[in-house]
C-alpha cells in the first residue's frame, strides 16, 4: 500500500493507505478528524470542504495520495490559540446554522471566499456557495454571517 | 392561572405583561462552538474499538418474489463476521403505533427493514453483512446469491388503483369502505372528513371552480445520511448510537423487531444532521443491532446518498381533485377534495393529515374531503415536515387564488373574508382556540412587499398554510449543581436549536443567567420516555416539561430557605432568582440566591433536582401566509424567486432567530418542492435521479433573503404562549409560487414541480395557440 504524508492542521500526518483512499477518508478514518463530513459521496453537498494549500477543496474529490506533501487545514484546525476564527464566531453569533452538519464545509468555503474576495456582494457570496448545500437555513443567516465577517463585524 | 390537569402543573398562559429576561432574546446556542469547530459528533462520527462495518444488499428489482437467498459464500469470506437475512427476523402481526403525526405498522416495519416474501421496491434491503473492512463488506454483498422472480411493477398511484394492477400485498383489503371489498387491492385505506352538505353548498354558489392537481414525491434531503453504531455484548446488553429524531422511538422499534427487552437497549442520539421527519423511523438500526448480536462485536453502518434516496422514505406524490364554490361577494359556500396519496410499498401515506388540513384555514359550513392511501413499488414514505399538508393545501390554495381572480377580489381579502378564527370548527373535528391566521393575512396585506411594483414577466403570489402541531409524552430533569449552575437533561434530540430555547425557559423560570444552564440530550437509560422531535413539538412539549421541572426546583429551593429561616414554606416566595421571606416574615431575612441555597443543599436535605414527566397537551395550531415575487425567463422556462416574505403565528417566539430560521428554511424547502424536486422513475421501475446532481435541491444562488414577520397570538395552554412553528412554513410556498407564476404568465400550473422544461412547454403551447 502507498504511504502518504502531509501536514494537517500544522502537524505532520502520515499513513499507509490504499491507492483509492479519498482524502476525506484519510482525514476521518485514519486521523479521526470527524469534523469534515460526508453528505453525498458525489461532490455536490460540500460538507467535506477543507483547505489544501490554502484553497477550498471538496475532500471527497481528491485521493489522499494527491495531497502528498500538501498543507491541509480542516475545520478542527481553524481556531487558533483558543480563539475561534472570525468566520466560526460569525456563524455562531449570527445563527448561521440549524443542524450544523453542513457548517464545517460552509465555514471552510466561506473563509476561502473572503481570502479570494474580501468584500463580496450578496450575489458573489451566493454564487460562491453553490457547491455547499444547506437544507435547514434557507441560506439566509449563512449569507448574513459571511457579510458580517466581510464588514468586520464577525462574532 | 389555569390549572392544567393533563400535566399536573400550572402550565396555562401567564399573560403578556410579565417582564421577561431571556424569553424573546437571541443568545448564541449552547452547542454553537461544537458545531463550528467540528467537535459535534454526528451519526457517522462514532468509532468503537474492534468495530465492524455493516453493509446492505438491496434489491435491483422494483417488484420480485424472493425465492431463495444463499449467503454461504459470503459467510465463508475471510473477514465476514455476520450475515443477516429475513430468516433473522420473526414475523410481526399487524399493529399500528404512532410515529410523529403518522402511524406505522410492525408487520410492515419488519418487512421494510428486511424484505421478506418479496422485494417491493428498487433498493429494498434483502441482506446485510458485517465485516472487518468496508471493502470486504462490499465484496461479501456480491457473494450473496438471491434468486428473484421479477414481477410486474406499478409506480403511479392511479395506475395502482386499477383492478388489473400488479398487486403488492395479496391480503390487503381496503379499510374504511362499506361494505368491505371482497378482493385485495393496492388501496390500503379510505378516509373521509365531512361537515355540512357540499351539494347544497355548491348549489348556493355563484362560481364553482374544479381543478385536478398532481405532485411528485420529494425527499427530505437532510444532508447527513442515516448512520449508527450498535454494540451488543454476549449477555445481550445493547448500546446503540444513532442519528435520529427520536431515540426512544428507535429503541421501541428495535426491541420489537429483535425480540429484545427495552431495558437491554440503551440508545444515545448523536447530533443530527437534519431530519425533517425522515429520521423518525428505523432503517439501519435493527440491522446493526442484529449483526452485532451475531458477531458479538460493534457494527457501524452508514448509508450512501444513493441509498438515502432509494431506500429511505420521501413523502408522497399525489393526484387530487379540488372543487370550491363561492357567492359573487366572496363567501365560500363549499369545499370538496379527493386526495390520492401514494404510500410507497407499505400503507401509511400522510393522506389522513392531508385530508384534515386541506380546508382547515377556512371557516366553511360545507366540506367533504375523501382520501385514498395507495401502495406502489416505491420506497415507503416517511414523514416530511407537516406530512401530507403541503400537498393538499397546495391544491386548495391554488383554487382559492383562481377563485379570487374570477370574482375580482384581492386574494388576501378573499382569504380574510373566509378565514378560520377562534371558534371556527374544522372539518376534522376541533374547534379552534385563539389562532393567528387573520393577523398573518392582515400583516401580509399591510407589508411593503405586497404593494411593491413588479416588472415584466414578474408576478406576485400569496398563499396561507395550517398545521395542527402535537404534544405528547415528555420528560425533563433540571439538576442544581452545588455552585449554583444547572444541568438540564432533555429527551428530544436538538435538530435546529431547541437546546437554546429550552435553556432560556429554564433560566427564565429559575431567574439565573442563560449560560449557567448546560443542556444535554440524555440517552434512553438516563431519562424517562420522551417522544420524538417532530410535529413541531420539541420546544412546546419539552418546554412545558422544562418549565414544570424548573418550578419543581423553585418549590424545593423555597422549602430549603424556609428550613434555614425556620419559617413555613408558604411564607417564602421566589422572585428575581432569590428566595425571599414573604407575608408576615417579609424583610425578616436576607434573600437567598439559588447559588447560596445550592451551596449548602447538603445540609438542608441533599441535592436539589427538579423533574417533570408529562403527556403534553394543549399544542396549538400555527397558521402562516407567504408572499412571493417571481420572474419567469420565457427563453428557458426558469422561474427565479425575487422576493419572499413569511408571516406566521408563533404564539410566542422563545428564541426569535430560531423561529425565523424555521420560517426561512421551510420556505426554501418549499421553493425546491415547487420548482425542481421530484423522483423520476424509468419504465423499468428504477429511480433515475438518486443523487444531489439530478435531484436538485435549492442552492444559495437560487434564493433571495427570506424576510420574516413573527406574528404572536399566544397559545393559552403554554405559560409563555408557545406554538410549534417548524412545520407550517413548508406548506404555503408551492401554491404561492404557482399563483405568482400565474400572475406573471397567465398560465395556471397544476403539476409540481414547475421545472424549466414544464414551464417552457407551457409557454410554447400558449404561444402556439395565440
Amino acid at each position: 500500500m502507498p504511504t502518504v504524508s502531509m501536514t494537517v492542521n500544522g502537524r505532520s500526518a502520515a499513513g499507509e493507505v490504499e491507492g483509492r483512499t479519498l482524502l476525506v477518508e484519510f482525514l476521518r478514518e485514519h486521523l479521526r478528524l470527524t469534523g469534515t463530513h460526508v453528505g453525498c459521496d458525489t461532490s455536490q453537498c460540500g460538507a467535506c470542504v477543507v483547505h489544501v494549500n490554502g484553497k477550498s477543496v471538496k475532500s471527497c474529490t481528491l485521493l489522499a495520495v494527491q495531497a502528498e506533501g500538501a498543507e491541509v487545514t480542516t475545520i478542527e484546525g481553524l481556531a487558533q490559540n483558543g480563539e475561534l476564527h472570525p468566520m466560526q464566531a460569525a456563524f455562531k453569533e449570527h445563527h448561521g446554522l440549524q443542524c450544523g452538519f453542513c457548517t464545517p464545509g460552509m465555514v471552510m468555503s466561506a473563509v476561502d471566499l473572503l481570502n479570494t474576495n474580501a468584500h463580496p456582494s450578496e450575489t458573489e457570496i451566493r454564487d460562491w456557495l453553490e457547491g455547499n448545500i444547506c437544507r435547514c437555513t434557507g441560506y439566509h443567516n449563512i449569507v448574513k454571517a459571511i457579510q458580517a465577517v466581510a464588514q468586520g463585524q464577525g462574532g | 392561572m389555569a390549572k392544567d390537569t393533563d400535566t399536573g402543573a400550572d402550565t396555562g398562559y401567564m399573560g403578556g405583561d410579565k417582564e421577561l429576561k431571556w424569553v424573546g432574546t437571541r443568545p448564541p446556542r449552547p452547542d454553537g462552538v461544537d458545531k463550528v469547530t467540528g467537535r459535534a459528533k454526528f451519526g457517522a462520527d462514532f468509532y468503537v474499538p474492534g468495530m465492524l462495518i455493516g453493509k446492505v444488499l438491496r434489491s435491483p428489482h422494483p417488484h420480485a418474489l424472493i425465492k431463495s437467498i444463499d449467503t454461504s459464500k459470503a459467510e465463508a469470506l475471510t473477514g465476514v463476521k455476520a450475515v443477516l437475512t429475513r430468516d433473522d427476523f420473526g414475523d410481526r402481526s399487524s399493529e399500528f403505533v404512532p410515529a410523529g403525526e403518522m402511524m406505522v405498522n410492525y408487520r410492515d416495519i419488519v418487512r421494510n427493514v428486511m424484505a421478506r416474501e418479496k422485494a417491493l421496491y428498487e433498493g429494498h434491503a434483502v441482506a446485510a453483512v458485517a465485516a472487518t473492512s468496508n471493502a470486504i463488506a462490499k465484496q461479501a454483498l456480491k457473494l450473496i446469491e438471491v434468486d428473484y422472480e421479477p414481477l410486474p411493477h406499478v409506480i403511479d398511484a392511479v395506475e395502482a388503483m386499477k383492478p388489473d394492477a400488479p398487486l403488492l400485498h395479496e391480503d390487503m383489503i381496503t379499510d374504511g369502505v362499506e361494505p368491505a371489498p371482497t378482493k385485495p387491492s393496492n388501496v390500503a385505506k379510505r378516509v373521509e372528513f365531512t361537515i355540512g352538505d357540499v351539494e347544497a353548498g355548491f348549489a348556493a354558489a355563484d362560481v364553482v371552480i374544479e381543478r385536478a392537481f398532481d405532485t411528485s414525491p420529494v425527499h427530505q434531503a437532510y444532508i447527513e445520511p442515516h448512520a449508527c453504531v450498535a454494540s451488543v455484548s454476549e449477555d445481550g446488553q445493547a448500546e446503540l448510537w444513532t442519528t435520529t429524531q427520536g431515540h426512544y422511538v428507535a429503541r421501541a422499534h428495535c426491541a420489537r423487531l429483535l425480540d429484545m427487552d427495552i431495558s437491554k437497549i440503551r440508545v444515545t442520539a448523536s447530533e443530527i444532521g437534519g431530519g425533517f421527519g425522515g429520521k423518525t423511523v428505523v432503517y439501519l438500526e435493527p440491522l446493526a443491532l442484529g449483526l452485532s448480536r451475531k458477531a458479538c462485536q460493534p457494527v457501524k453502518m452508514v448509508m450512501s446518498r444513493d441509498e438515502v434516496f432509494r431506500a429511505s422514505g420521501p413523502t408522497s406524490g399525489a393526484h387530487m381533485k379540488i372543487k370550491v364554490g363561492a357567492t359573487k361577494d366572496g363567501k365560500i359556500t363549499a369545499g370538496q377534495a379527493e386526495l390520492i396519496y401514494q404510500a410507497g410499498a407499505f400503507q401509511g401515506s400522510p393522506v389522513q393529515p392531508g385530508a384534515m388540513c386541506a380546508f382547515a384555514p377556512y371557516d366553511l359550513e360545507n366540506v367533504k374531503v375523501v382520501g385514498w392511501d395507495v401502495v406502489t413499488n416505491r420506497p415507503k414514505v416517511a414523514a416530511y415536515r407537516a406530512p401530507g399538508a403541503p400537498i393538499s393545501e397546495y391544491a386548495v390554495e391554488c383554487v382559492i387564488d383562481e377563485l379570487a381572480k374570477r370574482l375580482g377580489i384581492d386574494p388576501i381579502d378573499l382569504r380574510l373574508a373566509n378565514a378560520a378564527k377562534e371558534g371556527t370548527r374544522a372539518a376534522y373535528g376541533p374547534k379552534f382556540g385563539p389562532i393567528g391566521l387573520v393577523e398573518s393575512l392582515e400583516q401580509a396585506k399591510a407589508h411593503p412587499h405586497y404593494q411593491a411594483p413588479l416588472g415584466p414577466n414578474q408576478g406576485r403570489g400569496v398563499a396561507s398554510g395550517f398545521w395542527f402541531n402535537i404534544g405528547g409524552e415528555t420528560c425533563a430533569s433540571l439538576i442544581v449543581n452545588e455552585d449554583g449552575t444547572a444541568a438540564l437533561t432533555l429527551g428530544t434530540p436538538d435538530i435546529g436549536g431547541s437546546r437554546a430555547s429550552l435553556c432560556m425557559m429554564a433560566a427564565e423560570e429559575l431567574g439565573i443567567e442563560y449560560d449557567r444552564v448546560r443542556p444535554i440530550i440524555a440517552d434512553t437509560a438516563s431519562l424517562g420516555y420522551t417522544f420524538l422531535t417532530g410535529g413541531s413539538r420539541a420546544t412546546f412539549s419539552s418546554g412545558l416539561a422544562v418549565i414544570e421541572a424548573a418550578r419543581d426546583v423553585v418549590r424545593q429551593l423555597c422549602e430549603r430557605a424556609a428550613k434555614i429561616w425556620e419559617i413555613p414554606t408558604d411564607a417564602v416566595e421566589w422572585a428575581d432568582g432569590t428566595a425571599k421571606p414573604a407575608g408576615a416574615n417579609a424583610g425578616d431575612f436576607e434573600p437567598m440566591s439559588l447559588a447560596a441555597i445550592a451551596a449548602i443543599a447538603g445540609k438542608t436535605g441533599g441535592p436539589v433536582v427538579g423533574h417533570a414527566q408529562i403527556n403534553a397537551q394543549g399544542a396549538a395550531p400555527s397558521f402562516g401566509t407567504h408572499l412571493v415575487d417571481v420572474e419567469v425567463d420565457r427563453e428557458t422556462g426558469r422561474v427565479t424567486v425575487l422576493r419572499y416574505t413569511v408571516l406566521q403565528d408563533a404564539g410566542k417566539a422563545i428564541h426569535p432567530a430560531y423561529v425565523e430560521g424555521q420560517f426561512q428554511g421551510g420556505a426554501v424547502q418549499g421553493i425546491g418542492w415547487a420548482l425542481n424536486e421530484e423522483y423520476i422513475y424509468g419504465p423499468d421501475g428504477k429511480l433515475e435521479n438518486a443523487g444531489f446532481l439530478d435531484y436538485r435541491i435549492p442552492v444559495a444562488s437560487d434564493v433571495p433573503m427570506i424576510d420574516t414577520v413573527i406574528v404572536e397570538v399566544p397559545n393559552p395552554r403554554h405559560p409563555y404562549g408557545v406554538r410549534g412553528v417548524g412545520e407550517t412554513p413548508i406548506i404555503p410556498p408551492m401554491a404561492a409560487i404557482a399563483n405568482a407564476i400565474e400572475n406573471a404568465l397567465g398560465i395556471r400550473f397544476t403539476e409540481l414541480p414547475m421545472s424549466p422544461p414544464r414551464v417552457l412547454k407551457a409557454i410554447d403551447e400558449m404561444a402556439a395557440a395565440e
